[in-house]
């Protein structure tokens, strides 16, 4: 073999390898959107926070709302609730759930179930104190129920499935349910106006 | 030979067109340039944004935009609003949405979040708007061969500038107390037998159409100090309508633009891949001087 | 498999010899894969690449696309309008999905035409040629019953005049075409169904590639000269042929990717172009569109439904002939019909000895005629039903039937064909290596 036989030789590997090469992105440029539209749509996405006007929602009164196919209770705390509710558990490491699970908070599962970790904190310019609000999913942390408001052993929830009792912070008190209720994405917009989930991108 | 007979093929289609003649009344559609023609087209934002604005003045009090969300509004590639100015502008208009689950399932009306679409606006029978612009085509010829769209596009958006401006006093043969008001390009309205000739032809283009006639010119002020002269608001308002039909439009470039190059490139390598691979058994001749 | 004797697969590690005496299929695509095929195809046989490739196409953005589909007479209209707004890229599928049929019915013309050209129909291969048929039928079928899925205007009205041809059969035509819609009119049953067919045939097409495949592999391809590979010996057949990889399938690949570039430029800056605009609008049986036109590629035979009215001397005498049972509409229904079946019996009604085109002196004009002919109907089926458009339907359908009928019979026994090369590698050899000889050593520059 000559000297240009080899040159030819690579030349045409090299042709072959580019054209293989651009036929795999090729390829791969196809399968791409096939994957992609399975994701959540446009639509499913805007549906991934929704904002509640809770100017309605009377102190010592709950507001049930969906979001995401899952019930959300706004609870508006009365003075009396806020006093109770701060003074309800002196030692938090002793509950059975000691997590403050709020996605809020810096460190959503290692900040301790505290009566701050778990309230909403007051809007900007309010006149109530802090805790007035409390928001979390209303579902039960054992197999999904919908717990009922003003209720149980510990003045918060029960859940009527297998007795479970939260208090008022919705930590888990009594019953099989493993953790407290867990606290959604939540911000004030304005003074009257909260909004559950994270706007996307 | 094939190719021979594609050619003589399509010469012979051109010779015979001529023989048919053009559907008589047919309106006369103006060709307007829009930033958003061609394949590098794009739409303007500040066009959406008049446009939107034209149609929420004067057209949302008939006509709805019933599959056009309204966070779409924010999208890339559309008028470009932020999702605060979508709510503020849902807050203004004061849209409200049905809901059928309010009410306990009975359903009520509650104030739109832009997650809803626009509310679609049934009262006064006026079609919806929100395909308007891909459901007609301005053109078709010449002779039905639809060979005028590939060089200038479907002309829905065309048609529907045409159409806004296309209003005229009617012509002197039609009874004062004909239904509707006659517009030059409108073709699919009433049409009066005063005004058809001996041999079924209408005498003038265009037809009766219900509307009244929308936009005068100076109807609305832009922000942005664009002319508010007929034309121009009928241009705005057909471009805002092109982008509530196809809101993908500068997506679906990009990506035919991407895949174009990208598939010629493919096929030149595929072009010198067969040509080598090939090339032995092409070219015995050299084959034998090589050995 | 008889056929064309050439190399088969031989197992040689011990788990190709243990798979081998189970289940043969690595044999199976082998010999597929490396089938001896003429080498002087030309470029009109790459369709059958781009057919096969196009099946997949529609096939894998079809499945996509009924994720997101709702087969609902109050949501299909809103659920492509979903897919073409929200779903991520489903705008590029939708218009992958709709300009796919297009690209499928130039491809499957082309195809037609070609063997029309060459004479691939004419024996051994009536069974390709039959199957072939028999696909495009079908392809017809699901591509008519894709187009109601949208739930346009165009789709709702042209799904009642297409129906309606049934109803044009004499007494059982209502019935046939009460038992299609599942109701007097085209509504929901219509859709769900429609909906269903049209997601089981494109897999009955799938399996009819393979026999389609099979049958031609079983005859050996046609090829340009229409004259057969030497298959006395595998060193003879080698001198005409070349295996399918990689020879073929490279250079298919080329011509695809061209086409797929246009195909691109086409969805990317035109999609709506071969759509029809009253298909943006939602159904409703109470207004039709002022003028129902077909798909472009059912056009030419759309035409000659309608070419054949009342006062046609064929027309006439078929109605006396058949006591009347034979009426204008259903004469149209039977010459639409007919127009492929025409088509389906040309291996036995061309009577010429010689296979290809390339051969045939007379042929060739006829056929280009026939070419027009088809892009005439093609036009006139777009036109209203009226003069001149009625009269140049006619007589473009008329030749349709005569050029089947009446000129391929004809022509073999008029025509005096000109000389073929005796073999195929003859031909190669003409077109590729003009000094033969093996002593000329200029290369063609052009090459």
């Amino acid at each position: 073999m000559s000297d240009t036989a080899d040159h030819e030789t690579t030349r045409r590997d090299f042709i072959y390898y580019a054209t293989a090469g651009a036929g795999a992105v090729a390829a791969g440029a196809a399968v791409w959107p096939l994957v992609n539209q399975m994701n959540p749509s446009a639509d499913v996405l805007a549906l991934l926070s929704i904002r509640v006007d809770v100017s309605a929602v009377n102190p010592g009164s709950q507001l049930t709302v969906l979001w995401q196919g899952k019930p959300v209770f706004i609870r508006h705390r009365t003075e009396a609730e806020i006093e109770e509710a701060r003074t309800q558990v002196e030692d938090v490491s002793s509950l059975p759930d000691p997590s403050a699970r709020n996605e809020n908070l810096a460190q959503p599962v290692e900040a301790p179930a505290t009566f701050e970790n778990r309230s909403l904190p007051a809007p900007e310019g309010s006149e109530e104190g802090e805790g007035a609000w409390i928001v979390q999913m209303g579902v039960c942390t054992h197999l999904g129920c919908v717990p009922l408001g003003d209720s149980g052993d510990f003045g918060g929830w029960f859940c009527p499935c297998h007795g479970s009792h939260y208090d008022l912070s919705g930590r888990i008190r009594r019953g099989p349910a493993p953790r407290n209720l867990e606290i959604p994405p939540v911000a004030w917009v304005d003074g009257t106006t909260i909004q559950i989930g994270e706007e996307s991108a | 030979m094939i190719r021979t007979l594609t050619t003589s093929a399509a010469v012979a289609l051109s010779l015979l067109a001529p023989v048919a003649a053009q559907a008589a009344g047919e309106g006369h559609v103006e060709n307007y340039e829009f930033p958003f023609e061609g394949p590098f087209g794009s739409y303007d934002q500040m066009q959406l944004q008049r446009g939107l604005q034209i149609y929420t003045q004067i057209c949302s009090s008939c006509h709805g935009l019933q599959y056009v969300a309204l966070r779409t509004l924010a999208d890339e590639g559309g008028p470009g609003w932020t999702l605060d100015e979508v709510r503020a502008y849902i807050d203004y208009q004061g849209i409200e949405v049905w809901d059928p689950e309010l009410f306990d399932g009975e359903g009520d009306f509650r104030p739109a979040t832009p997650a809803d679409r626009f509310p679609p606006v049934t009262g006064a029978g006026a079609p919806d708007l929100s395909l308007m612009a891909k459901a007609r085509a301005g053109f078709s010829g010449p002779y039905g061969t639809g060979i005028s769209q590939f060089i200038n596009g479907m002309g829905g958006p065309e048609y529907i500038a045409s159409l806004l401006t296309g209003y005229e006093d009617p012509p002197s043969c039609a009874p004062e107390d004909f239904d509707g008001y006659y517009n030059t390009v409108f073709t699919a309205g009433g049409y009066p037998a005063e005004c058809i000739d001996e041999d079924g032809h209408h005498m003038y283009p265009g037809s009766w159409i219900g509307m009244a006639p929308p936009l005068w010119g100076e109807d609305v002020d832009f922000a942005d100090g664009s002319s508010n002269e007929l034309e121009e608001e009928a241009k705005d308002v057909a471009a805002f309508l092109m982008w509530t039909a196809e809101p993908k439009l500068n997506q679906r470039k990009e990506a035919g633009l991407t895949g174009v190059i990208f598939l010629t490139v493919l096929s030149v390598l595929l072009y010198f891949t067969n040509k080598r691979l090939w090339a032995p058994h092409k070219k015995k001749v050299k084959g034998d001087t090589d050995a | 498999m008889s056929g064309i004797p050439h190399d088969h697969y031989e197992p040689s590690t011990g788990g190709e010899k243990w798979l081998y005496r189970r289940l043969p299929i690595v044999g199976l695509l082998y010999d597929t894969l490396m089938i001896p095929t003429p080498k002087n195809l030309n470029w009109m046989w790459i369709w059958g690449i781009v057919l096969t490739f196009t099946l997949v196409l529609q096939i894998v953005t079809g499945i996509v696309l009924v994720m997101h589909y709702v087969p609902h007479v109050d949501m299909a209209f809103a659920s492509i309008e979903h897919i073409m707004r929200d779903v991520n890229g489903g705008h590029m599928i939708r218009y992958f999905h709709m300009n796919g049929a297009s690209l499928f019915f130039v491809a499957v013309y082309m195809h037609i035409f070609r063997a029309l050209y060459y004479g691939s129909y004419k024996a051994p291969r009536e069974v390709t040629w039959i199957i072939g048929i028999l696909m495009f039928l079908i392809m017809m079928g699901t591509a008519f019953m894709g187009y109601v899925l949208p739930w346009g205007q165009m789709s709702f009205h042209g799904t009642a005049v297409i129906t309606g041809l049934f109803g044009a059969i004499p007494f059982i035509g209502e019935g046939i075409q009460t038992w299609l819609l599942g109701a007097g009119a085209v509504g929901q049953p219509a859709l769900n169904r429609f909906f269903s067919l049209h997601y089981l045939l494109p897999f009955i097409l799938v399996g009819l590639t393979a026999v389609h495949i099979w049958a031609f592999h079983t005859t050996g391809n046609n090829n340009p000269t229409g004259v057969e590979v030497r298959r006395s010996s595998k060193e003879e057949a080698e001198k005409d042929t070349l295996p399918f990889w990689p020879y073929f399938v490279i250079k298919d690949l080329f011509a695809l990717a061209v086409i797929l570039t246009v195909f691109m430029a086409i969805v990317g800056f035109m999609p709506n172009y071969l759509g029809h605009p009253d298909n943006y609008i939602e159904a409703n049986p109470l207004a039709t569109p002022s003028h129902i036109v077909p798909e472009w590629y059912f056009l030419p035979f759309y035409a000659i439904l309608r070419a054949f009215v009342e006062g046609v001397w064929v027309v006439e005498i078929a109605g006396w002939i058949s006591f009347g049972i034979i009426d204008a509409k259903f004469f149209g229904v039977l010459a639409m019909f007919g127009a492929i079946l025409v088509m389906a019996l040309a291996p036995w009604l061309d009577t010429s000895s010689v296979r290809s085109g390339r051969y045939r002196p007379m042929f060739k004009w006829w056929f280009a005629l026939l070419v027009i002919d088809f892009i005439v109907l093609m036009w006139a089926g777009a036109m209203p039903a009226e003069e001149p458009y009625a009269t140049i339907s006619l007589i473009a359908s008329a030749y349709w039937f005569g050029y089947f009928l009446v000129i391929l019979p004809l022509l073999g026994v008029i025509e005096k064909p000109m000389a073929q090369p005796s073999t195929i590698e003859e031909d190669f050899a003409a077109h590729y290596a003009p000094h033969t000889g093996g002593t000329t050593t200029a290369v063609n520059p052009a090459e």
